[in-house]
């Protein structure tokens, strides 16, 4: 029998407290629990109940996210919460935080941000480990050589009460992307890519890991914007093998080993790419070098396609219920088959969410706007990942960019990725969005949401319509 | 929780593929700290007109559909975010099972966690029973989880697959959280001969 491990073997079964049986699923080990104030709550009241404590609150951090606004500080440098349920939830968390002793990231304090950026921004975030959260964007995390996934709240609990959580061991599937991006586009237009020929549904029961040639050139924040959109193509955790890359972009990091420890962890991370003769579950393929920036048209992140393509008519699709799931959401969209996008007027334009607010992203925006205007009318965000991101873009001057050309530059947090604050798209409008869910009303009830890569956003800002980056590359390229 | 067995329930149809929890339970209602309100957030956006008032058109909303149990739904149900509220909400109407041609996977646990039991049925059984709500809105199937069966209303038994260990705890009503418990040893011994991998209380090196 072969010995050949894939990466995502190596992890599995470093973290086994108990292998799985014929009757019972494996009690795995999790060396990072990371929690935001709307998953939680409920979890903290069952440990209440149960008299339990939290086993262990050096392997757990919290940060609020999710329902806070990201208006600008007050006077007092305050970020004011106005929301009266807004306030209630985050004052819970901050409740169960003191009584527990898990540290947390205030709203407002120097570290605080959306949960994905900040893993692994403050180092927290390494190859090799176990790493939930009550969110299905954990996945990002998987871009180190961890195996990350989003739980529910009741395990949520497990994890809080015990370290562990009760798991069957999910198939592995390889996704090969071969071949170098042409300019003008960009990780997110890979994911995009994938999740358009596979589906929302083709990753099930499975964990990806990501390989090949483009993927080995990407940097840690675009390998990250691709495993943070392994959930959209139906996977819970998306992987990719630990390199130099990885190892440069961890050193130094707060919770990052040091000196000696670092050397050894190092030694150690080499080992886990997966074996050369490692068997996957099932295979995936992509060609980079074809790719054109892309978008989507629909209600779920799979119905995406070429920027320059027409949308596709429901009568081409291949049977009935795809045939009426597109009619439905063209005609949510308001979008006509056969018709281009390019062109197309959009009202708002979101460059923010743990897929893409990072400094890199924040700098391709810049460097596309440096100068220029945005397009009279359409209402622009700037929403930075974290306050790390926010103080690192202003520290290079971003923010004045952002400002001169007539955006909004906002505190860190969720924000209109899913308009639980203010936040939001208004009823009918159309937004081109950095985020990673375009499904009915994620951005506002009645939203339209047409996903895309920063630069294909930054773009249509300073035009107001659906515009191909390519057209504009000059300024983009030379910035970036 | 309340064990699962064996019941009759009637069955209302949603019938879409990749119906995402955003549909099933919108952000705005995400705020609590417990599970209130989530039943009146189920389907929000389909189940009322803007201003307010119940969509006439939408299945849940049809008189026949008074009392229903069991959904039927497509493929993929349940994708996208991870909030357990989206079970929450199902449950809290009053929902005991889903039937579907596959559930996302992290809906799929969070179902099995509270008791709403999710069933994949095959192609043609699916049909088999769309055809029959078509026919009569109040048809009923039989659920009978010890059987992992579906009794469509011809008499016809649906085999389902489900994981021992989950089916076990639904049965019996097992708390999984307690079964975890149990592995203390184990658990502590794991962590005596791993090393920590971070320290969350301690930046610099305190791992
Ligand atoms: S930015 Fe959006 S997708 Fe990411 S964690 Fe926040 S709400 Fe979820």
């Amino acid at each position: 029998m072969s010995q050949s491990k894939t990466l995502f073997d190596k992890v599995w079964d470093a973290h086994l407290v108990r292998p799985e049986t014929a009757d019972t699923p494996a009690v795995l080990y999790i060396d990072l629990h990371l929690i935001h104030e709307v998953t939680s709550p409920q979890a903290f009241t069952e440990l209440r109940q149960r008299g339990l404590r939290v086993r262990r609150p050096d392997r757990t951090l919290a940060t609020m996210d999710h329902s806070t606004p990201t208006t600008p500080r007050n006077a007092l440098g305050v970020i004011p919460v106005i929301d009266p349920q807004a306030i209630a939830q985050l004052d819970r968390l901050r409740a169960n935080c003191a009584e527990f002793g898990i540290p947390l990231y205030e709203l407002g304090s120097a570290n605080q941000g959306i949960v994905h950026v900040i893993g692994p921004e403050q180092g927290l975030t390494q190859p090799g480990m176990t790493i939930v959260c009550g969110d299905s964007h954990t996945s990002t995390h998987g871009a180190f050589g961890a195996l990350a996934f989003g739980i529910g709240t009741s395990e949520v609990g497990h994890v809080l009460a015990t370290q562990c959580l009760l798991q069957y061991r999910p198939k592995t599937c390889a996704v090969r992307v071969e071949g170098r991006l042409q300019p003008g586009v960009t990780a997110k237009d890979i994911i995009l890519a994938i999740i358009a020929k596979y589906g929302v549904g083709g990753g099930a029961g499975h964990v990806f890991e990501y390989m090949g040639e483009a993927i080995r050139a990407l940097s840690m924040e675009e390998r990250m914007t691709i495993c943070n959109m392994s959930i959209e193509g139906g996977a819970r955790a998306g992987m990719v093998a630990p390199d130099d890359t990885t190892f440069e972009y961890v050193a130094g990091r707060p919770y990052a080993p040091k000196g000696a420890d670092f050397e050894a962890a190092v030694a150690h991370w080499r080992q886990l790419p997966s074996d050369p003769e490692a068997r996957f579950d099932k295979e995936m393929f992509l060609d980079a070098s074809t790719l054109a920036p892309m978008i989507t048209y629909g209600t779920n992140p799979g119905m995406g396609m070429p920027i320059d393509a027409a949308i596709p008519a429901p009568e081409h699709m291949p049977d009935a219920s795809s045939r009426q799931a597109l009619d439905k959401a063209l005609s949510y969209m308001g979008l006509e088959p056969g018709k281009l996008l390019l062109g197309h007027r959009v009202d708002v334009v979101f460059i923010g969410s743990c897929t893409n607010s990072r400094i890199s992203d924040l700098r391709q925006v810049a460097a596309l706007w440096k100068g220029r205007k945005v397009a009279e009318g359409v209402r622009v965000m700037v929403v930075p990942g974290s306050q790390q991101v926010k103080r690192q873009a202003e520290a290079e001057g971003l923010h004045e960019i952002f400002r001169a050309a007539g955006a909004e530059w906002r505190e860190a947090g969720c924000s209109a990725c899913l308009g639980m604050n203010d936040d939001k798209v208004p009823p009918g409008k159309y937004a081109i969005s950095t985020s990673n869910r375009n499904f009915e009303g994620r951005q506002g009830p009645g939203a339209r949401t047409l996903l895309a890569s920063p630069l294909t956003a930054a773009a249509t800002a300073l035009t107001g319509v659906v515009t191909d980056p390519r057209t504009m590359l000059e300024g983009a390229l030379a910035g970036a | 929780m309340e064990p699962v067995t064996t019941f009759t329930g009637k069955v209302v149809a949603l019938v879409a593929d990749d119906i995402d929890t955003d549909q099933i339970i919108p952000a705005a209602y995400l705020k609590v700290t417990d599970k209130s309100g989530l039943a009146e957030g189920l389907f929000q956006a389909w189940r009322y007109l803007p201003d307010g008032t119940p969509n006439p058109d939408f299945p849940l909303n049809r008189p026949e559909a008074a009392g229903a149990t069991v959904l039927v739904t497509g493929r993929n149900f349940g994708c996208g975010s991870s909030r357990e509220h989206a079970p929450w909400a199902l449950q809290g109407y009053g929902f005991k099972a889903v039937i579907a041609l596959s559930f996302a996977d992290i809906f799929r646990n969070n179902s099995l966690k509270i008791g709403l039991l999710p069933i994949v049925v095959d192609e043609e059984s699916h049909r088999e029973l769309l055809s029959h709500i078509e026919e009569d809105p109040e048809t009923t199937v039989r659920v009978d989880l010890p059987n992992q069966q579906v009794v469509l209303p011809g008499g016809r038994a649906v085999s389902f697959p489900i994981d021992g260990f989950a089916k076990h705890c639904l049965i019996h009503g097992v708390d999984q959280l307690g079964f975890i418990q149990q592995h203390e040893e184990a658990i502590a011994a794991y962590e005596a001969a791993t090393p920590a991998r971070v320290n969350t209380l301690h930046p610099d090196g305190g791992a």
